[in-house]
């Protein structure tokens, strides 16, 4: 059995962590770039949205590479991630991979089904390894995570700018030539403290923006074109509202014991949106709220094309940038988004927020305070 | 003064509006409905929405805006779910909301929450609070729901019949034609879509100009789409999902259609995957002849009428010339 997996920005770190303890061979896909767009279109229904076409485009060169197994979560609506997998079978039943797909839904009652798919893909039985596993699997995750909060810390103020990122790069790579969670870790601490030591320069000039949007699309950095980068170099420091590591405590853990952790989120959210809707609109919705009454200088919303809730969260979110004056971007993204275009609104953006933060610094020293 | 309440002719009216009509009526309130999806309505609607949204929110917007200045209350539930472990689609569980921050100066909206994903037990304290809006006294309500339910039956088996609420409006019984030349296509489409005229480019009377029997999912046995659908592998969440899943099954295994038609709204996140389902059950599994026809505010209708026309051609030709030739001379 040769495991694969669709990717998600670091996701993969940690499942890869998390099958090599448990002595699984996997596969990981090779790093998401325009051929896995262009198998992933290719196969896809043409109007679906731009994470099933990557997740195909995975799954391909993953197959390619000699996996027989796909693990893929789902969800019971009412986004229409939730029968990605029943579609995804049948476009690779229909170009011929015989493959099997084992799928991670909500148990919804069905424990047993449920168990028995955990040990099945697991290829154990023992549940104290599964659980140790899969803690370990969760500390990288957590650990991965941090790396990308320092980054967005350090990539506004570097000295030298590109060094954060030929860094993280040397780490991506890394990554695939180490085995197990002791080395992960070893790994993950090393770059941590050469990320922290990287100079900084104290005069630049930063504002903040909050990444909001769809969970895919903000955290898989080759669908959003980079944009943590991209804003990262031009000054700005980010926070972004959904994290891998966050999901899976709120949905693995937390989810079935009937807690929380977003529960100010969704009071944030209320005054907008009263329940949810699916997908993450109300997180969008939360949050955007939440970065506004931090004093954050803009927010940027990034969901795929003809996404169901994030396109209820955009005609929600004007309200948000009148009734708090923040001003907001919304960049919407598919296969056929153009760098360059992209770029240039980025680019206008940050100017816009810039030249808004000099205003109102020249209006209180005008002012006299 | 007698409470004035305007229900929007779109999205969920094609659905429910006896039944809603008959209940608030019953209890004294006037009510309003906006006038059918012309030109100006949808133009007025498309400005008021975000670019994103599909045309029948689009159109919904429109017919808001059409009753706004002329009612007290607009009826824009919340309709998140009406059978367990389903939903209706996203844009419908936030539809008040959309509505809301869309559209300038609205009067209050009657955005009760539907959800029965849960369950139905609370049905009846659903049903209250959107009386609440006209009466307090629960007796009245009930009783008015009870009309209301038996109206909605009523209209059910009218459709069920094969009679079309074009516009809101039951059309007459199809002719069923007994020639040689009957065809008889399923058509598939959320019900807002294809009974507006607008919205569908008519495409209803189109197929009737073309002497075509028109089959639509409402018309099947219900207990046997469900049956159907129940055999799916991972149980699918959309209600009409589950409707168009389990009719694909259905037409696989009886095929006695010429073929089928299924018509989306550009950007439908629900079509994007029942449509290409359907597609690889009915025509690549059932051989049966398939049209997807996407529509958004910019489809030309030339552009609709020959894909149509040529569609219906091909299965005359497959009925006159599919004779026994071997396909390879």
């Amino acid at each position: 059995m040769k495991v694969t997996f669709p990717h998600m920005g670091n996701q993969y770190i940690a499942t890869k962590v998390l099958f090599e303890e448990l002595g699984v061979d996997i596969i990981v896909p090779p790093v998401c770039s325009k051929e896995t767009l262009e198998i992933g279109t290719k196969y896809s229904p043409e109007s679906i949205c731009l994470p099933l076409k990557i997740n195909i485009g995975n799954f391909i060169e993953s197959i390619q590479q000699g996996a027989d197994t796909i693990l893929m979560s789902g969800s019971c609506g009412p986004c229409r991630f939730g029968y990605y997998t029943m579609l995804q079978k049948e476009i690779l039943q229909e170009i011929g991979h015989n493959i099997d797909f084992v799928l991670l839904d909500p148990p919804q009652g069905d424990y047993k089904t449920f168990v028995n798919r955990i040990f099945h893909i697991t290829n154990t039985k023992n549940p104290y390894k599964i659980i140790k596993a899969l803690a370990q699997g969760t500390k990288v995750l957590y650990q991965v995570d941090e790396l990308d909060d320092i980054a967005y810390y350090k990539r506004p103020r570097q000295r030298k700018i590109g060094e954060v990122d030929n860094l993280l790069e040397q780490f991506q790579k890394e990554v695939r030539n180490v085995k197990g969670y002791k080395e992960m870790k070893q790994l993950v601490g090393e770059t941590k403290e050469k990320l922290m030591a990287i100079e900084e320069d104290p005069n630049k000039e930063v504002i903040k923006v909050g990444l909001i949007g769809e969970i895919y699309t903000i955290i898989e950095p080759f669908v959003n074109l980079n944009v943590e980068k991209k804003l990262g170099e031009m000054g700005v420091e980010l926070d972004r509202s959904l994290k891998v590591s966050r999901w899976l405590t709120e949905h693995l853990y937390l989810h079935p014991l009937g807690l929380s952790m977003e529960k100010d989120i969704i009071k944030e959210a209320k005054p907008y949106m009263k329940t949810m809707i699916g997908g993450h609109a109300r997180e969008t919705i939360g949050y955007a709220v939440k970065y506004a009454k931090e004093g954050y200088d803009g927010l940027v919303q990034i969901y795929p094309f003809t996404c169901m809730p994030e396109i209820v969260a955009q005609s929600i979110l004007p309200t948000i940038e009148k009734d708090f004056d923040i001003p907001y971007l919304c960049l919407i993204v598919d296969e056929l988004t153009g760098d360059a275009g992209y770029s240039t609104r980025l680019e206008a953006f940050v100017d816009l927020l810039k030249r808004r933060r000099e205003m109102k610094e020249d209006a209180k020293l005008l002012s006299g305070y | 003064m007698t409470i004035k309440i305007g229900i929007p002719r779109g999205l969920w009216f094609y659905d429910y509006y006896p039944l809603w009509k008959t209940f608030y009526e019953e209890l004294g309130a006037e009510i309003i409905i906006s006038n059918p999806t012309n030109k100006n309505l949808l133009d007025k609607g498309v400005k008021n929405t975000v670019d994103e949204a599909c045309l029948p929110v689009k159109i919904f917007n429109g017919h808001v805006i059409d009753l706004k200045d002329r009612v007290d209350y607009i009826f824009v539930p919340k309709m998140m779910s009406v059978y367990k472990d389903e939903y209706i689609c996203p844009k419908f569980c936030g539809l008040p909301e959309m509505v809301e921050h869309s559209i300038p100066n609205l009067p209050p909206l009657i955005d009760t929450e539907i959800n029965f994903n849960q369950s139905r037990k609370h049905i009846m304290k659903t049903v209250y609070e959107f009386g609440s809006y006209v009466t307090k006294n629960p007796i009245k309500i009930r009783k008015a729901y009870s009309k209301a339910l038996q109206a909605y039956e009523e209209y059910k088996d009218k459709i069920s019949q094969g009679r079309f609420p074009i516009d809101g409006e039951l059309t007459s019984k199809q002719l069923m034609l007994n020639n040689k030349n009957k065809k008889k296509i399923a058509l598939l489409g959320h019900t807002y879509q294809l009974y507006d005229r607008m919205g569908s480019m008519d495409i209803m009377k189109k197929l009737q100009d073309y002497g075509v029997e028109i089959l639509i999912p409402e018309m099947i046995n219900m207990d046997v789409i469900n049956e159907k659908a129940a055999t799916l592998e991972k149980k699918m969440f959309w209600s009409y999902g589950r409707k168009a899943l389990g009719t694909a099954i259905y037409l696989k295994e009886n095929s006695d259609i010429d073929g089928a038609i299924y018509v989306s709204a550009f950007g439908c996140g629900i079509d994007s995957i029942i449509g290409d389902l359907f597609e690889r059950w009915t025509r690549k599994d059932g051989d049966i002849p398939f049209l997807l026809l996407t529509i958004d505010e910019h489809t030309g209708e030339a552009g609709v009428n020959t894909r149509l026309e040529a569609f219906i051609d091909m299965i005359d030709w497959r009925k006159r010339d599919e004779g026994n030739l071997p396909a390879h001379g």
